[in-house]
């Protein structure tokens, strides 16, 4: 019999299950916190700063260090190696030496023999300090020029000609908030001392050779020494990539200090005031356009506030300087940015990193344009979007290559019938005088490839055991988004095996070293790549057995569905396994990956950073209370490119997702810094992200049929972490339609986001006012 | 502040005597001194949901309940609901449906689907959205786990007729 044309269960394109689906819902899955302490372990917590700057005069540890239960206190003095933990810059030290610089910096940590002894002898430390004025505001750290990394600028053209000759000008500036990632599982890590140097740590991060590397520093002994492992995290969404080296350090350095096993896993409130979040940025626009919309000429200034050290903030600011284009070509343009230092936590990777930001950036100037014209938003975009071979190349030099925009908007458009839900919008307007509804939509262009061409690279390792079941390693991390899932369909497809018979393993920088991050959307890309190339490479030496036992050229060996084929002979894969153990052949191979194609000129700003681009659209529908400021997003339309997705059912859940908690971020997620620089908003009490009422009822997400990627990506895919994230605009520009109506579109709303019922309220007075001084009927 | 305390209570059907801490929150007491980690700790005070158990058939926060206070009282936890078999069709609906991601949040949020399902028998999507807002998820967006739940209602009912 030959080989059958079947596909195989769990390869790719399939719809296969998240593969901790029954952990999880049978509670059997198992996070950090829930593996049982070996005997003789301690718990931590920390002291943190109740100032926002100050010096440090003097630390008082007798009291905690005499209370039931502490076996060891930490101070700055107490790091044996490099007291720095900074990702990208060394300007951040695990503990201070003399110096707060944020409201919730920890200062000492506590070890003891219970969770409530730690946190109880962490009271007891008396810390004296002398407060400092804080810079809290962006004005102030811009004027100041007080910045975490040098401004980066991007030009083209001659920007100043540009808005000094158009027709119409236009210029002010507006602000979008930060946001918490509120990850269900708080950070935390479990550091055990091994034999002589070595130090073991279970991290839930999604970066755990920076975690080896921190940790490696602050101990001031080698990599190799250091073993950090995850095997899941509860939700990650960039605040697990460098925030987690500061609980895995500060347990490290206890456990050291102790030579025992040490948990620091923090409790909510110190999670919120200790660890970093997306950054809030000031937005200032000068633009130019003629009759129609087509824009000549934008000055563009982002500052991204980046808090009390560099930690992410340059790279999330390359990232909005390179998504403040979004779809459009800009002929004139002048970017430039800002990393302001502040006296706040530090900010970090979330979920889009700048690329939220700057699409926020275009796209609210894009409407402003579009009320001063009296047209629609959509109108104005139809005139900038990138041309096909023409007017097609980014502000940082990448010619855009894959431009499927209008596709994607076409697709949106059949599925809902934009015109006719416009005008449903605006006759329910006509008769409702309190209740007003917005409609928009938001196109999306999203870059994929990091920024730094560095972390482009996976590794994987794969092993096949002689019966024929496989282990699955690479330094991909799963958070929850499915990736192990997705690249063990990968290694199904590649073996031509049932999915059931690999078994996927925790991430340790024990077995793959070197990783990158998993961010920046690449998990699957870099990867399933990896491992794909490990699979293949035994493969090739299974095929070389199986040729020689069938005695038949290897070109005619193939594997499909459990068994290895050689015309109408056959043996299973296991016993091809077996055989090749047999016959000396190796049955474990590493992978290696490199993303081609990309280049980056830090210098310039300019180069090919990304590999490729990913599209989607959305269409929104919110409605207003103009008495309370509430509003409500009543139905979304989504249509995201997935590329030839690897697996439909995980892709639609990241497209969900990634919507609604961008939805938190420009609607409820209010991060409230008091005048002292305190964090007001530090728990979910006060902070508040999406509640299931909040998601949209009518809630439709798409992904974009028949679109393989024209780059050849693992199977032709294409990443989907952040892209749909960006598609929450369309709740941003709706409320803002909502309340652009009571000016009968005529005027845009002077509204900052978060989009709170608060400042909603603000912008729906204000722009009464307004068209009532410009003579408009309301 | 570490009075110790005696209780007796019924633990996924089975009795259980221990001293604890009169301190001691439900949620640790369940996790730390009876090993059942299904139950999760997400923000504790009291608004994640990630910690829901159940209390002589109510649902209640397993962080703002204290392990004395459960003295004589019936708990069941994900583990237990898991055993029985009471919820295999909503764990099977959210496997097939995809409304887990991370899966911190899942015992709570199934539950709490339970609780809803038990009380309603053929809950309106609105409905469904209403009940589970107690709990929160990072991942999902809460399309998926209202599907779920509307689905496992349907098949219920389908099969009560």
């Amino acid at each position: 019999m030959s080989a059958p044309l079947a596909r195989v269960p769990g390869g790719i394109h399939a719809s296969v299950r998240h593969d901790s689906a029954a952990g999880h819902v049978s509670g059997s899955a198992l996070y950090l916190d829930d593996i049982p302490n070996v005997p003789g372990s301690l718990e931590a917590a920390l002291v943190l700063s109740p100032h926002a700057h100050a010096r440090i005069k003097a630390i008082d540890l007798t009291a905690a260090l005499a209370a039931p239960g502490v076996v060891a206190a930490i101070l700055a003095k107490d790091i044996p190696g490099k007291n720095d933990i900074g990702p990208i810059r060394p300007d951040e030290p695990l503990l201070p030496t003399d110096m707060v610089e944020y409201d919730g910096q920890p200062v000492a940590a506590i070890a003891a023999g219970t969770l409530d002894q730690a946190r109880a002898a962490a009271k007891l430390v008396r810390v004296d300090y002398e407060p400092l004025a804080p810079v809290l505001s962006l004005d102030e750290a811009i004027e100041r020029e007080q910045f975490v990394a040098p401004p980066q600028i991007m030009t083209r053209g001659d920007v100043d000609a540009a808005l000094k000759t158009a027709a119409h000008r236009l210029s002010g500036e507006f602000n979008c908030g930060g946001q918490d990632h509120f990850y269900l599982e708080g950070q935390i890590a479990i550091a055990t001392p091994g034999e002589g140097r070595e130090m073991h740590v279970f991290s839930s991060t999604q970066h755990p050779t920076e975690i080896q590397h921190g940790v490696a520093h602050l101990l001031g002994i080698p990599f190799n020494a250091v073993t950090c492992e995850v095997r899941r995290m509860g939700g990650g969404f960039g605040g697990k990539e460098s925030q987690a080296t500061m609980i895995a350090g500060i347990a490290a350095v206890l456990a050291w200090k102790t030579r025992r096993p040490v948990k620091l896993r923090l409790p909510r409130d110190d999670d919120m005031r200790a660890t970093g979040k997306r950054h809030p940025f000031l937005i200032r626009y000068e633009v130019s356009f003629d009759d129609g919309g087509l824009i000549d000429g934008l000055d563009l200034m982002l500052a991204a506030n980046g808090g009390n050290v560099a930690d992410h903030t340059p790279a999330v600011l390359t990232r909005a300087l390179c998504h403040s284009d979004n779809c459009y070509w800009l002929p004139n343009l002048r970017f430039r940015g800002y990393a302001c230092k502040t006296n706040i936590v530090s900010n970090t990777a979330f979920r889009g990193y700048g690329g939220p930001q700057g699409m926020f950036a275009i796209e609210t100037i894009i409407e402003m344009i579009a009320r001063h014209l009296s047209t629609s938003p959509e109108a104005v975009r139809e005139r900038n979007f990138y041309g096909i071979g023409r007017n097609d190349v980014t502000p940082y030099g990448m010619k855009v290559e894959d431009n499927i925009i209008a596709r994607v908007l076409e697709e949106l458009d059949r599925n809902v019938d934009l015109a006719r839900w416009r005008e449903e919008i605006v006759a329910f307007n006509r008769q409702s005088t309190i209740i007003k509804k917005g409609l928009a939509t938001m196109p999306v262009k999203f870059g994929i490839s990091f920024n730094r061409p560095a972390l482009n690279q996976a590794g994987a390792l794969v092993h096949v055991y002689t019966d024929g079941s496989v282990t699955l390693n690479h330094g991909g991390t799963e958070m929850g988004q499915g990736l192990f899932i997705k690249v063990a369909q990968v290694v199904a497809e590649a073996f031509q095996i049932d999915i059931d018979n690999i078994r996927i393993t925790a991430t340790t920088t024990a077995k793959v070293p070197n990783t990158s991050p998993t961010a920046a959307s690449s998990g699957s890309d870099l990867n399933g790549m990896a491992a794909l190339n490990a699979a293949e490479r035994i493969k090739a030496r299974m095929t070389d057995v199986a040729a020689e036992q069938f005695n038949i050229p290897a070109g005619e060996i193939v594997f499909q569905q459990n068994r290895v084929y050689a015309g109408n002979r056959s043996m299973s894969f296991a016993e091809l396994a077996a055989l090749s153990w047999e016959k000396r052949v190796s049955l474990s191979a590493t992978g290696y990956y490199r993303t081609p194609k990309i280049h980056w000129d830090f210098a310039t700003n300019s180069g090919r950073p990304f590999y490729y681009f990913t599209y989607g659209a959305a269409a929104a529908e919110v409605a207003i209370d103009t008495l309370t400021g509430e509003s409500r997003v009543l139905r979304a339309e989504l249509v995201q490119d997935c590329g030839q997705s690897l697996n439909p059912a995980i892709d639609l859940g990241q497209i969900e997702g990634a919507f609604v908690q961008g939805m938190g971020w420009l609607t409820t997620e209010e991060l409230f810094w008091d005048e002292k620089g305190r964090l007001r908003t530090h728990g979910p009490s006060t902070y508040k992200i999406p509640g299931s009422r909040d998601a949209p009822p009518v809630f439709n997400a798409r992904i974009l049929p028949d679109a393989p990627n024209r780059e050849e990506t693992v199977f032709r895919s294409k990443a989907v972490g952040e892209p749909p994230l960006m598609l929450a605009l369309s709740v941003w520009l709706a409320i803002r339609d909502a309340i652009s109506s009571l000016s009968d579109y005529r005027l845009a709303a002077k509204l900052d986001a978060p989009a709170t019922p608060e400042r909603v309220l603000e912008a729906v007075d204000e722009i009464r006012a307004r068209a009532a001084g410009s003579g408009s009927a309301i | 502040m570490n009075e110790m305390c005696d209780i007796s209570l019924t633990v996924n059907g089975e009795r259980v005597s221990e001293r604890v801490e009169a301190r001691k929150s439900l949620v640790d007491f369940l996790r730390d001194d009876l090993t059942l980690t299904g139950s999760h700790v997400g923000c504790e005070h009291g608004v994640c949901g990630a910690c829901t158990v159940r209390v002589n058939g109510e649902i209640v926060r397993g962080c703002l309940m204290l392990a004395v206070q459960c003295d004589g009282a019936s708990v069941e936890t994900i583990e237990g609901v898991s055993d029985s078999g009471e919820i295999a069709d909503l764990q099977e609906a959210f496997q097939k449906r995809n409304a887990l991601q991370c899966g911190f949040c899942t015992p709570g949020m199934l539950l709490t689907a339970q609780d809803l399902l038990s009380n309603d028998q053929t809950p309106s999507r609105d409905h469904i959205r209403e009940h589970i807002s107690g709990n929160y998820c990072r991942c999902t967006g809460y399309h998926a786990i209202v599907d779920a739940v509307e689905s496992v209602a349907q098949a219920r009912k389908g099969s009560r007729k």
